[in-house]
C-alpha cells in the first residue's frame, strides 16, 4: 500500500513536472532567423534569404508582404499585429526588456521614434546607406525620422493636415467655410446661433491635435539637443493659439464628443459636427465610419494664422524602423525599404494609404483621383500641397508617449472646469519637466 | 505492545486531537506517540504531498511578490539605466499627491458605494429567501445574470446609455424635454462609475446571502413563529445573525473589490478623458506609470503599497466581524 501511493505521487509528481516543462518551453522565445549577417549588399541578402518577423498594425502592409515573399521567394515574412498605438509600444518594450521576441522591423509612429531612439531601442539606418534616401521622402516625414545625422527609420506615410468640412452644412446655413482660425470663430458662432446642435467641430483635448496646431502656429514648445531639452509653452505661438482655442471653449463652439467614440462618427455623419482638422490618413476613415455623409464632405487647406498663409503640420503618420536587438538587420532593412521607398509604396497608395514619398505626391495619378466621397473633388492635391507646406523645425518630446498620456490630466482640464488652456498647457509643461527630471534629462524651461 | 494497548493509544490520540482543536491550550500529546514514531520521517512524507503544490504556489504567488519588491527597490532611467535606490521609490510615494488622490476616490467610492450594494443584495436575497415571491427562481437568475456579462462589455453597455446625446440619457432628454445632468461629467463620474459595478455584483452578493440563509434550520422559523415573532423580527433575530460570516466575507470581497477599481474607469477613459485622470484610481495609476511611463519601479512600488493598504484594511473589517460574531 505505501508503496502503490509513493509511485501514485511520483507520476503524478513527473506529470506535474512535465507540464511545467512544457508550460515553460511555450513562454521562451520561438525566435528564429537567420544568421545575423553584417552585409550591407542587400541584394544578396535578399537572395540569401531568411525569416523576418514584422510587427505593425498599418492594414496596407499585408498585400506588401504578399508580393514581397513572391518577388524574394528565400525571404519569409510573419506580419504580426501586436496592437495599435499604445498596446503595440507596450508589447514592444517587453520584448525589448525581455530580451527576447523581439520583432525585426516594427512600425513606429513619428512622435514615438525619438524615444526608442534616444534609448537606443532602434538601429541608425545609415549602417545601410538608408542616407542616399535623401530626397526620395517630404521634408515632413523625413525630418522626423532624422535625430542629428542618424536615421531611425523609414517614412511609411505621413499625414499632412487639411481641414475637412461638411459642405451640406455651410450650404444650409449658408455659411463662408473659414480659410483663417478667425474665421473659424466667427463661423462656428454663426453655425451654433442657426442651430445650437451644430457644432463646428469637436475637441474634447486632444495630445496629437494640440501639437499639431502648435507646429502649424510655428510654436516651439520642445527643443531637443540629445538629453538637454527644453520645454517652453509660454512663447508667443503658443499663447495665441491657447488664447484662439479659449474662445471655441468657452463660448461652447467645439463639442465636447471625443474623438473615434461612436457618438463622434454618428456626429460627423448627421452635421452635428462640421469640421475636423486631421491629417491626409483621414479619407479612409470617413469612407468606411461614416458611410452615410458619403457626397457631404470636402477638402480644404488648414485655417491659416495670418491672412493669405499657407502654413501646414504633421498629424500622425508612422514610419517603419529596425529593433537593435533584431538578429537579421540587414533583411529586415531591405523589407522596408521595399516597402517604404519601392515597390510597396504603390501597393500601399492602391489600397488608400497617403505617401511620404516626392514621387508618389507629385505623380499625376495621385493628384488626379477624384474621390467619391468627396463628391468627386481631386483631394489629394490639397494634401500634396499641405505637405509641401509643413512648417520646419518642430520636435517632439524624447517622452512623447508618456507626455500624450498625461495632456488629459493637466491641457484637458481646461475643457472641463474653469481652468484655462494656458494654465494647463503650463501644468502639462511643469509636469513633463518633472518626468523629464525624474528620466535623468537635463531639463531646462 | 499489545493490540489493547494500541487500540488505548489510538483514542486517547484522538480525544487529545480534538481538544487541541476545540480548546485553544490543548493538553500535550501523549509521550509515547513522540517516541513511536520517528518526526523526521513523517515532515518528509508530509514535504512530499505538499512538494507539488508549493512548488506551484512559489511560482505563481511567491515568486511575483518578491519580484515586485525587488523592482520597487531599483530606479530606471531612459538616461542613466538602472540603479538600486533603496526606499526611495516609497518615500516618493508617501509624498505623491496623485497616488494620494487616487487612494481618496476609492476610500470614498468604498464608502458609499459598498453599503449601498449590500443592502441591495441582502433586500433581495431575504426576498427571495421568503418564499412569498412568485417566480423567485426567475427572479434569482435575473438579478445574478449581470455578472455572468463581462465587465468590459458591461461598462461598454453603460457607456453607451450614459450618452447625453444618442445614449439612452439622450433619449430621455429629448423624449421628455427634461435635461438630465451628464453622468460623464467629472462631478457624476465616480457615481456613474458606481451605478455601474452595483448593477454588475449585486447578483453575486445575492447568491453569496442567498446560500447562506439556505442552511439556516427552518425550525428555527417555526419556534419563531410559535413564539409570535414577526417576519422582520425573524430577520433581526435569526436570519441576519446567522449569515453575519457571509455579510464579513462579502465586505471583504467588496472592499478588495473597491481598493482594485481598474476596468470601468479604464474603458469609461475613452468617452471622458478628461474626468478620468490617469490617476483616477491607483490601479489605473500604476497602470499608466508602468505603460505610458515606463516606469516600472514606481509601478511596482504603488501596486505593494496598495496590496498593504487593502490587505490591513480586509484583516481589520476580518477582526471586527468575527469579534462580533461572538
Amino acid at each position: 500500500m505505501p508503496m502503490s501511493t509513493y509511485r501514485h505521487r511520483t507520476v503524478a509528481t513527473i506529470a506535474l513536472a512535465g507540464a511545467l516543462t512544457l508550460f515553460l518551453a511555450s513562454c521562451g522565445s520561438d525566435d528564429d532567423s537567420g544568421s545575423g549577417d553584417s552585409d550591407v549588399d542587400l541584394e544578396a541578402t535578399l537572395d540569401e534569404g531568411g525569416s523576418l518577423t514584422v510587427w505593425a498594425w498599418e492594414p496596407t502592409l499585408d498585400q506588401v508582404v504578399d508580393d514581397f515573399e513572391a518577388e524574394y521567394p528565400e525571404v519569409e515574412v510573419d506580419l504580426v499585429n501586436a496592437g495599435t498605438g499604445d498596446e503595440h509600444y507596450t508589447a514592444l518594450n517587453n520584448a525589448i526588456s525581455a530580451g527576447s521576441g523581439v520583432p525585426d522591423a516594427a512600425q513606429i509612429e513619428y512622435f514615438a521614434l525619438p524615444e526608442y531612439a534616444l534609448q537606443e531601442y532602434v538601429t541608425d539606418l545609415t549602417e545601410f546607406g538608408a542616407e542616399e534616401l535623401e530626397g526620395t521622402f517630404t521634408p515632413g516625414p523625413w525630418g522626423s525620422v532624422h535625430q542629428g545625422d542618424a536615421i531611425y527609420g523609414l517614412p511609411m506615410d505621413s499625414g499632412p493636415m487639411a481641414m475637412f468640412y461638411n459642405q451640406e452644412v455651410f450650404d444650409t446655413y449658408d455659411v463662408e467655410v473659414p480659410a483663417t482660425w478667425d474665421e473659424y470663430i466667427d463661423a462656428a458662432r454663426a453655425l451654433q446661433e442657426a442651430d445650437p446642435n451644430v457644432y463646428i467641430g469637436s475637441d474634447a483635448g486632444d495630445a496629437g491635435f494640440t501639437t499639431s496646431i502648435l507646429w502649424q502656429a510655428g510654436a516651439h514648445p520642445y527643443q531637443v539637443d540629445g538629453t538637454d531639452v527644453t520645454i517652453d509653452f509660454t512663447g508667443e505661438e503658443t499663447t495665441r493659439f491657447a488664447e484662439t482655442w479659449q474662445q471655441l471653449i468657452d463660448e461652447d463652439l467645439v463639442s465636447d464628443i471625443p474623438g473615434w467614440t461612436d457618438e463622434w462618427y454618428q456626429g460627423l455623419a448627421d452635421g452635428t459636427i462640421a469640421t475636423l482638422n486631421t491629417g491626409a490618413w483621414m479619407p479612409a476613415n470617413l469612407e468606411s465610419g461614416v458611410s452615410a455623409a458619403s457626397g457631404d464632405w470636402r477638402v480644404a487647406p488648414l485655417p491659416q494664422w495670418e491672412e493669405g498663409g499657407t502654413a501646414s503640420a504633421e498629424n500622425g503618420g508612422s514610419s517603419l524602423a529596425v529593433p537593435e536587438a533584431s538578429e537579421n538587420k540587414a533583411l529586415a532593412y531591405a523589407f522596408i525599404e521595399y516597402a517604404n521607398a519601392g515597390d510597396g509604396v504603390q501597393t500601399r497608395l492602391d489600397q488608400g494609404a497617403f505617401p511620404a514619398t516626392s514621387a508618389h505626391l507629385e505623380s499625376e495619378e495621385f493628384l488626379s483621383r477624384e474621390f467619391e466621397y468627396f463628391g468627386g473633388q481631386q483631394a489629394n492635391e490639397i494634401f500634396a500641397e499641405s505637405a509641401a507646406n509643413v512648417v520646419e523645425g518642430w520636435t517632439y518630446l524624447p517622452f512623447q508617449v508618456y507626455a500624450n498620456s498625461i495632456f488629459n490630466d493637466t491641457v484637458g482640464q481646461a475643457y472641463i472646469s474653469g481652468t484655462t488652456l494656458n494654465e494647463g498647457l503650463l501644468a502639462w509643461q511643469d509636469a513633463s519637466i518633472t518626468y523629464g527630471e525624474d528620466q535623468g534629462f537635463t531639463m531646462n524651461q | 505492545m499489545d493490540g489493547l494497548h494500541d487500540e488505548e493509544r489510538k483514542d486517547k490520540e484522538q480525544s487529545s486531537s480534538m481538544t487541541t482543536l476545540s480548546e485553544t491550550s490543548g493538553q500535550p500529546a501523549a509521550p509515547a506517540v513522540v517516541t513511536d514514531r520517528p518526526p523526521a520521517k513523517r515532515s518528509w512524507i508530509g514535504w512530499g504531498f505538499m512538494g507539488p503544490f508549493m512548488a506551484v504556489f512559489a511560482l505563481v504567488f511567491l515568486a511575483p511578490i518578491a519580484y515586485s519588491i525587488y523592482l520597487s527597490l531599483f530606479r530606471d532611467q531612459m538616461v542613466g539605466g538602472t540603479a538600486f535606490v533603496g526606499l526611495e521609490n516609497y518615500e516618493r510615494a508617501f509624498s505623491d499627491s496623485q497616488f494620494w488622490s487616487a487612494l481618496g476616490r476609492v476610500s470614498l467610492f468604498l464608502a458609499v458605494q459598498v453599503p449601498i450594494m449590500l443592502f441591495i443584495a441582502l433586500l433581495v436575497a431575504l426576498a427571495i429567501d421568503s418564499g412569498r415571491l412568485y417566480g423567485k427562481s426567475f427572479f434569482r437568475i435575473t438579478i445574478f445574470l449581470p455578472y455572468a456579462v463581462p465587465a468590459v462589455v458591461a461598462t461598454l453597455m453603460w457607456g453607451f446609455m450614459y450618452g447625453t446625446r444618442f445614449g439612452l440619457v439622450g433619449n430621455i432628454n429629448d423624449a421628455f424635454g427634461v435635461s438630465l445632468p451628464n453622468p460623464l461629467s467629472p462631478e457624476l463620474i465616480l457615481a456613474s462609475i458606481g451605478n455601474i459595478v452595483t448593477w454588475e455584483f449585486v447578483g453575486y452578493n445575492m447568491l453569496i446571502f442567498y446560500a447562506a440563509l439556505r442552511v439556516i434550520p427552518h425550525d428555527l422559523y417555526e419556534a419563531a413563529e410559535i413564539d409570535g415573532a414577526s417576519q422582520l423580527r425573524v430577520i433581526t433575530a435569526i436570519k441576519i445573525p446567522a449569515i453575519r460570516g457571509a455579510l464579513v466575507i462579502a465586505t471583504i470581497f467588496s472592499i478588495i473589490g473597491s481598493f482594485q477599481l481598474f476596468n470601468e474607469p479604464s474603458i469609461l477613459q475613452n468617452l471622458a478623458p478628461n474626468a478620468i485622470t490617469s490617476y483616477f484610481t491607483p490601479n489605473l495609476y500604476a497602470f499608466s506609470l508602468s505603460f505610458s511611463g515606463q516606469q516600472h519601479n514606481y509601478a511596482a512600488t504603488v501596486a505593494i503599497l496598495m496590496g498593504v493598504i487593502t490587505m490591513v484594511i480586509a484583516y481589520v473589517v476580518q477582526l471586527r466581524g468575527m469579534r462580533k460574531a461572538r
